[in-house]
């Protein structure tokens, strides 16, 4: 660490950053926490006054005047529990779609690798709002999908997507599977291809290799890309939203329906929201727990 | 290295494949909404012929007033977020990488890095909160500092990773021959920063052109971006005008990219010489 004599200056240069997000972001986000303990206000906004209300609607079903014996209430912890399976599956189709493709772009020649990543990036710099109306247009009943496979004739009738948590499903796969292969590249791109060789020559199978030598040598890789497509895909507007319907409600649509929609429950769409933020901070803390275990290992090892 | 197994370790069959079909699945539902942008039918799904009417009417027709405001909006409080953010993240990344180890280090990184680790929409809700009970009037201005605050880590990240690459030696060197600390910044430094700050800047910018679900929340009424403005039109159906708007913003971004991606190979090659 050089340049030791204007350090206590330099850190100063943080300033703006601390303000700009502390007060306009963390300071938000505690405030979020706080709104979900206080009494809705009907026309959209709150009263300042303790309650648990947005909890207990969230848990419980008390009836339409509230005063019968409370039972659990679906609704809700349905909509989440539909959010984390959309979310668990987008990342494993993303898997297995993206940790090939990040596999055969680290394995090209040094020169090429980087127009292949390029590829892989550009959709992702694409309005990611322009990109679902895209599979909206795409897959819809008379869309050019069902038109091409029908002139194909490998169907009769179209197939029905729209609305249905297949579209969604097709829709966050979409949307995040470039934030899959990406880290995936990186770690293979540093993988020493020697360990292969090794396992090679002691008579390893290319299943084996794969499975016990290179899978376990990029884990952080994989991790990474599976928290960095789970945790969008959880908390997804755009998708739902457009490509489904009804039936195929998520958290974000919840959320957002509290806040903008005729339904306007300030507190509950922030209970809604701090839950979402535990369900993510959990996956995050799994993440971190991963990779400081590896480092350990390396260190171990090293 | 001579090949003395049965098999070539590096390669597996049906992996190029797999790679060949996530290309499509990234590309196809944009050239299929390129391609009938062109397409000459009022229907939007039966080909019939090539024509830019669809370009036409969007510049002239009776929706053109309400997309060019929308289009101003989202130029101008992007190129205002981009720079404010990269001014921002430009001074905390200098403060992260030479402020050697000071209290507090860990905890400023984890503060840059909110915006990318809350999910969207529990940004967009405390932004929402926030701004109306301090009483915050919604509308462009509102806009534009929730997108400064999201585009701060994006920004942050090129430029922190260019200047990682860079050794003190040059500022130090510089200033043993009598340079303030200002001009060791201005002539040392920040040229050789220059190429990080340029993407940080673009994928800030990308990034404040492309928020739909914050600037949903916090837009008020009458104030419209360009992706609320598509998002209440697509609402009502997806129209050929709306395919020939997003085929003009795709091919913006694709050109924002490119031109980030070369900035990127034309100096990495110079550093590499």
């Amino acid at each position: 660490m050089a340049s030791g004599t204007f350090t206590p200056v330099r850190k100063w240069l943080l300033l703006p950053t601390w303000v700009t997000i502390g007060f306009f972001l963390l300071l938000p986000i505690l405030l979020v926490v706080v709104y979900s303990f206080l009494t809705k206000e009907f026309r959209g906004g709150v009263d300042w006054t303790f309650s648990l209300d947005a909890y207990d609607q969230f848990m419980f079903d008390r009836g339409l005047f509230g005063d019968e014996a409370p039972s659990i209430e679906w609704t809700y912890i349905t909509i989440f529990f539909r959010s984390i399976v959309q979310a668990l599956i987008a990342t494993l189709f993303c898997l297995i779609i993206g940790f090939p493709t990040a596999y055969f772009i680290a394995t090209r020649p040094a020169s090429s690798r980087s127009i292949w990543v390029f590829l892989i990036t550009v959709p992702y710099w694409v309005n990611l709002l322009i990109r679902t109306v895209s599979m909206k247009f795409l897959i819809r009943d008379n869309g050019p999908m069902n038109q091409g496979l029908m002139a194909l004739g490998l169907i009769d009738t179209p197939i029905h997507l729209i609305n249905t948590n297949i579209a969604v499903q097709l829709g966050l796969f979409y949307s995040y599977l470039p934030f899959m292969v990406l880290p995936i590249y990186a770690s293979v791109e540093r993988y020493n291809f020697a360990l292969s060789e090794a396992a090679a020559d002691l008579y390893a199978s290319r299943w084996t290799i794969l499975r016990e030598v290179l899978i376990p040598s990029v884990k952080p890789g994989i991790i990474a890309g599976c928290i960095l497509v789970f945790v969008p895909s959880l908390g997804a507007f755009l998708a739902p939203d457009l490509l489904g319907g009804a039936k195929t409600f998520m958290i974000g649509s919840l959320i957002e329906e509290q806040f903008k929609g005729t339904a306007g429950n300030w507190p509950f769409g922030a209970a809604c929201a701090v839950i979402l933020l535990t369900l993510v901070l959990m996956a995050l803390t799994l993440y971190a727990r991963a990779q400081s275990k590896e480092r350990a290992q390396e260190q171990r090892a090293g | 290295m001579g090949q003395k197994h049965r098999f070539n370790v590096r390669h597996y069959t049906g992996f190029s494949f797999m790679t060949i079909v996530c290309l499509l699945i990234l590309y196809l539902p944009l050239l299929v909404v390129l391609v009938y942008s062109f397409n000459d039918s009022l229907s939007i799904t039966r080909w019939g012929g090539f024509s830019l009417r669809w370009y036409t009417e969007l510049f002239t027709g009776v929706e053109s007033a309400k997309f060019k405001q929308a289009a101003f909006n989202s130029l101008t409080i992007a190129l205002s977020a981009g720079v404010v953010a990269t001014l921002f993240a430009t001074a905390a990344a200098i403060g992260m990488v030479r402020g050697g180890h000071f209290r507090g280090k860990t905890l400023s990184f984890g503060l840059i890095s909110i915006p990318i680790m809350v999910p969207e929409i529990v940004t967009a809700v405390a932004t929402l909160i926030f701004f109306t009970s301090i009483g915050i009037k919604l509308g462009y201005a509102s806009i534009l500092l929730a997108h400064i605050v999201f585009c701060i880590p994006f920004a942050y990240l090129p430029i922190a990773a260019r200047l990682q690459g860079i050794e003190s030696s040059f500022e130090e060197a510089a200033q043993d021959l009598y340079a303030s600390r200002w001009q060791a910044f201005r002539y040392v430094l920040m040229p050789m920063m220059a190429p990080g700050i340029l993407s940080g800047f673009l994928l800030a910018f990308i990034i404040s052109l492309d928020d739909f679900i914050i600037t949903n929340f916090i837009k008020g009424a009458g104030v419209e971006t360009l992706p609320t403005a598509i998002f209440g039109a697509v609402k009502q159906g997806i129209k050929p005008n709306i395919m020939a708007l997003s085929t003009l913003m795709l091919l913006f971004s694709i050109v924002i990219v490119t031109l980030s991606y070369l900035i990127g190979r034309s100096d990495s090659s110079k550093a590499t010489h």
